[in-house]
């Protein structure tokens, strides 16, 4: 039970310290480079974001996954976060939503495809 | 098969049963040939078939497009292969093209190993002169460095990579349409290319064949895909003024043609996989057909432009 009750403490402990690093800079969002999978999870098929808007609250992740055949990007239309490599087919990419506000975004290699992020408190 | 347009709704000269015709045609390239200042498009399979040397002429080259190296999903597990046969077709044609033009997407992910492998199938062309113009698939990262390291070495290529060159009397012009691309929008060519653009035929007599080639088409083929090119009304004002304009895209994996005043729009197969008709599938992704049925088909229908005709004749030319 020792043994249990130590990793336990051991887990928050590490859960704390990545909490800490994972908290964006205001008025920017971060690119975690974890593939940490959220309830805020955007799926890219045909062509499209799915939802194209997400709700999230600051400090939660957000990640993106590929399901076409086709290579796509994310891309911050005013350059707010990280943006992400051609995703090839069920490949992720994942941010750390930042300060409060409207994020918009789009597929720089089909820019037709956008979408927005709105990041609460 | 009869090889007549039973149905032509949109007055272009192509029904649905013959655009599905034009599908077959994966794997196969496009002869163009200059007779008088006007261009003329046979298909290899066709040439091949007749088992005669290209008439005479000015010019003759070839466009190939949309090898996608490195795909290998459901709609093509072996774009290499079919790679290589539409490189077959060109060396068994009885008299060979003075040079070829590849309209991008030359890789599927930009990746280093692709263009290798590219370029070493492309060793076994007996055609050693090819222009390339990028597809967004060969900038996926690096904004076209890599690219234009290994295709602009026999051209001097300006900003992002285009340029122009001259061949037997018609102008060439190699324009790039895929990157910097503005969120909402299409392909665009932005400013500083238009200016040199303008600058690039200022000196030319109205009656210079010019020949236009980018990757995704300069005219307005199907916005809701992206399949157009949001500047291209003023790169195409620059070229008003001239008797024959022939402007060749890549993109969209299949063949579709316009005739606007002087110009002649027309987009080439891919040699890796089909794409949808427009707005006849829920995205513009591959379309797969049973692998079979795809090599079966290289080379079985023919698209032809001829002088006087203002739309496609798509003809059958089974070779099985």
């Amino acid at each position: 039970m020792k043994t249990f009750n130590s990793k336990i403490k051991i887990a928050a402990l590490l859960c704390g310290i990545s909490s800490l690093s994972l908290s964006a800079l205001p008025g920017e969002m971060k690119d975690t480079g974890s593939s940490g999978a959220g309830q805020n999870r955007i799926e890219i098929k045909d062509f499209a974001f799915n939802p194209p808007t997400v709700t999230v609250k600051s400090g939660e992740k957000v990640t993106w996954i590929n399901r076409d055949e086709e290579p796509h990007t994310v891309v911050s239309v005013e350059k707010q976060f990280k943006k992400s490599s051609a995703l090839d087919t069920d490949q992720e990419f994942t941010i750390t939503a930042g300060a409060p506000g409207t994020y918009t975004y789009y597929c720089s290699v089909h820019p037709k495809m956008t979408g927005t992020i709105v990041v609460e408190k | 098969m009869s090889d007549y347009i039973s149905h032509d709704h949109e007055h272009d000269g192509i029904d649905r049963r013959g655009f599905l015709k034009c599908m077959a045609w994966a794997g196969t390239g496009v002869l163009w040939t200059v007779s008088g200042g006007v261009l003329v498009s046979k298909t290899l399979a066709q040439i091949a078939k007749a088992g005669k040397p290209v008439p005479a002429t000015d010019l003759s080259f070839l466009q190939i497009s949309d090898s996608h190296i490195g795909f290998n999903k459901a709609a093509n597990k072996d774009v290499t292969e079919t790679f290589k046969i539409a490189l077959d077709r060109i060396n068994a044609m009885p008299t060979p093209p003075s040079f070829l033009i590849h309209t991008g997407d030359i890789t599927q992910l930009s990746k280093p190993e692709e263009f290798d492998t590219f370029d070493q199938v492309l060793k076994s062309c007996r055609v050693k002169d090819v222009f390339f113009v990028p597809g967004e698939h060969d900038v996926l990262n690096d904004g076209g460095k890599l690219y234009r390291e290994r295709y602009l070495k026999s051209v001097e290529g300006k900003g992002s990579g285009w340029y122009s060159f001259n061949k037997n009397g018609v102008h060439f012009i190699a324009l790039v349409n895929v990157l910097d691309l503005q969120a909402g929008g299409l392909g665009q060519l932005g400013d500083e290319q238009l200016e040199w653009l303008e600058d690039d035929v200022k000196g030319l007599g109205s009656d210079t064949p010019i020949v236009v080639f980018a990757h995704i088409p300069l005219w307005t083929v199907y916005p809701q895909w992206g399949w157009g090119t949001s500047d291209s009304e003023r790169a195409l004002g620059y070229l008003k003024r001239f008797g024959s304009v022939t402007v060749l895209n890549g993109h969209i994996h299949q063949v579709l043609q316009k005739v606007e005043g002087n110009v002649t729009f027309h987009t080439a197969m891919s040699t890796a996989f089909p794409q949808p008709a427009p707005g006849t599938a829920p995205s513009p992704g591959p379309m797969t057909v049973p692998a079979e049925k795809l090599r079966s088909m290289l080379g079985l229908t023919s698209v032809q432009y001829k002088q006087g005709n203002t739309g496609l004749a798509v003809v059958d030319s089974n070779l099985s």
